[in-house]
């Protein structure tokens, strides 16, 4: 079995992003990038398969500027055998993404292909359903757990209502929640290795598929600031803030 | 089978799109469903597609229909929760369309605005595609109002499916308290909360305030508590009119989740930790100590949601 892993280079997680005054979106220079989290589980769990012995191979892929290769590095790093960046320089929007793996994915051919079920930074949570449509592959979004079996794989979603069992055929395209497994980290001697692997570099616009942009971004700007930080002393100060504040939402007196 | 609210929700951010407005109710005898639609005033007509293929709302089943619908339509609008999330996608890349995802305000037919970076900005974009797929954040559109209208229903015929996937099982928590995607109280325990069994003091204020019990991450994470109770950039988003954060710390991706609710309250031992700074009335305590508190006072008040 062979296994396609997308991964996004995205804003670390845990930095506090800033929005640009010009109202043309955030601060990115000098911030710290990383792989967007639950592409993370991505790579694991491919990795997880092919030490398990049920995958041959393990491809990573990204799509973006030059260096959008370091996430495809990690992922070689915890153990994806070989590379492939798709060079970009503008903001592809999903269905464009989309495009561009199942262009990839008709030469290679893969069995399965993970990736994070969104990206923190557009929050489109998109890509995976649009190739899965593209392909005429069945989808396993938001998974949680997976257990591969002949021809098919068994799925189970986190969903609003609480979890969703499915079996989809494969080949078969499944997006992860960060419950799916714990990322690994690479180690010094592994990341050592990881960069004599392969990484083959494709040029977005050279892939003869349409990727223009249909959404306009026409201003991004900060949310209205809340006004917090108020402490109370004890709960009886704030039972009584909340009686007058709320009370006519929920608070009736005998 | 019944209308799920988030439906509601759906059709009045529509209804700022077109006024001109038709639901699908795709599912397996869902007859009373459509009639519960077509007394919705804003709702011009229901297309009713009856299969047992559309009986678990399989991405892959539901994807051709819309698709076969799409045609006479300038708009496809769906709820940006685990149902739309799963299956508007599949429409828009087959009509060839960049979809708008998760919008919580309509400035126009073509213009929308979204959060973007859990939150931490909003982007006003403007779509370009003839024809828009656009999923709607429910909590950010009141629900449509449900009677006085009389919509006709129009049978359509179900489409042919790939038979690629199978349901196989559903595991639902069941819970007397409200739904924690509409409830106007909510009640979230995070990692402070140490177990599951400590969420009895959760619960005990929730049966009190009629509240909706949430919880963050670290805690689901934990196994204090089902992941259909998480708030948060990949949990629900909650816009209650009151918020209670207690042993939360309030990471940012937590704050995605709940940051619009009308008052927040946090309880945290840590005084300087994140939440208090988004909160309307911080309380730094021992959570151990002023939960039994907090529900003592809350009974000297007899209180009632309605």
């Amino acid at each position: 079995m062979k296994i396609l892993v997308a991964v996004k280079r995205v804003i670390d997680y845990n930095v506090q992003i800033r929005v640009k005054e010009d109202g043309t979106g955030v601060h990115t220079d000098n911030v710290k990038m990383s792989t967007n989290p639950p592409d993370d589980n991505a790579v694991e769990e491919a990795v997880k398969l092919k030490e398990t012995g049920k995958a041959k191979e393990v491809i990573a892929i990204t799509v973006g500027e030059e260096k959008a290769q370091e996430t495809v590095r990690k992922a070689l790093a915890v153990g994806a055998d070989r590379g492939i960046h798709v060079k970009a320089d503008n903001y592809i929007e999903p269905l464009g993404v989309a495009k561009i793996l199942k262009k990839v994915i008709e030469k290679e051919k893969p069995d399965i292909v993970f990736m994070g079920k969104q990206a923190i930074d557009d929050d489109c949570n998109q890509t995976g359903q649009m190739l899965s449509a593209l392909l005429g592959w069945s989808q396993g979004t938001f998974a949680s757990k997976i257990e591969i079996k002949d021809k098919s794989i068994q799925v189970t979603r986190e969903v609003d209502e609480g979890l969703e069992t499915l079996e989809i055929n494969l080949p078969a395209i499944i997006t992860c929640d960060l419950r799916l497994n714990e990322p690994r980290y690479a180690s010094l001697p592994n990341i050592m290795k990881a960069k004599k692997k392969p990484i083959e570099q494709l040029i977005a616009k050279d892939l003869g598929v349409d990727i223009s942009n249909r959404i306009q971004q026409l201003k991004v700007e900060e949310p209205p600031k809340r006004k917090g930080g108020v402490k109370v002393a004890n709960v009886a100060e704030l039972v009584s803030k909340l009686k007058n504040e709320v009370k006519n939402i929920f608070f009736e007196y005998n | 089978m019944k209308l799920k609210t988030f439906s509601l929700n759906t059709i009045n951010a529509a209804s700022k799109i077109d006024l001109d407005i038709h639901v699908l109710v795709a599912g397996n005898k869902c007859e009373n469903v459509c009639k519960e639609v077509a007394a919705i005033p804003l709702v011009k007509k229901v297309l009713h597609s009856d299969s047992s293929n559309y009986e678990n709302y399989l991405a892959e089943n539901l994807t051709p229909l819309v698709v076969k619908l799409a045609d006479k339509y300038t708009h496809i609008v769906a709820s940006a929760n685990t149902f739309g999330k799963n299956f508007m996608p599949r429409v828009s890349a087959i009509l060839d369309t960049s979809q708008v995802s998760d919008v919580i305000k309509v400035n126009g037919p073509d213009t929308f605005i979204r959060p973007i970076y859990a939150g931490n900005a909003f982007a006003t974009v403007k779509s370009n595609d003839k024809k828009k797929c656009v999923t709607i954040r429910p909590t950010s559109f009141d629900p449509a109002p449900t009677s006085g209208g009389s919509s006709p229903i129009e049978k359509v015929d179900a489409a042919d499916i790939p038979n690629i996937s199978k349901f196989i099982r559903r595991e639902e928590t069941k819970s007397e308290r409200p739904e924690l995607g509409t409830a106007r109280v909510v009640i979230s325990g995070g990692r402070g909360m140490q177990s599951g069994e400590n969420f009895k003091l959760i619960n005990a204020i929730a049966d009190k305030l009629n509240a909706a019990v949430g919880a963050s991450r670290a805690a689901v994470d934990a196994g204090y508590i089902s992941n259909d109770h998480q708030v948060g950039q990949t949990g629900k988003v909650v816009v209650p009119d009151l918020y209670i954060a207690v042993g939360i710390s309030g990471a940012i991706q937590h704050l995605a989740g709940m940051k619009e609710s009308k008052i927040i309250v946090a309880i945290n031992k840590d005084g300087e930790a994140p939440i208090f700074s988004i909160a309307d009335y911080g309380l730094e305590a021992d959570l151990f100590e002023a939960l039994p508190q907090f529900l003592e006072e809350l009974n000297k008040l007899n209180t009632i949601q309605k």
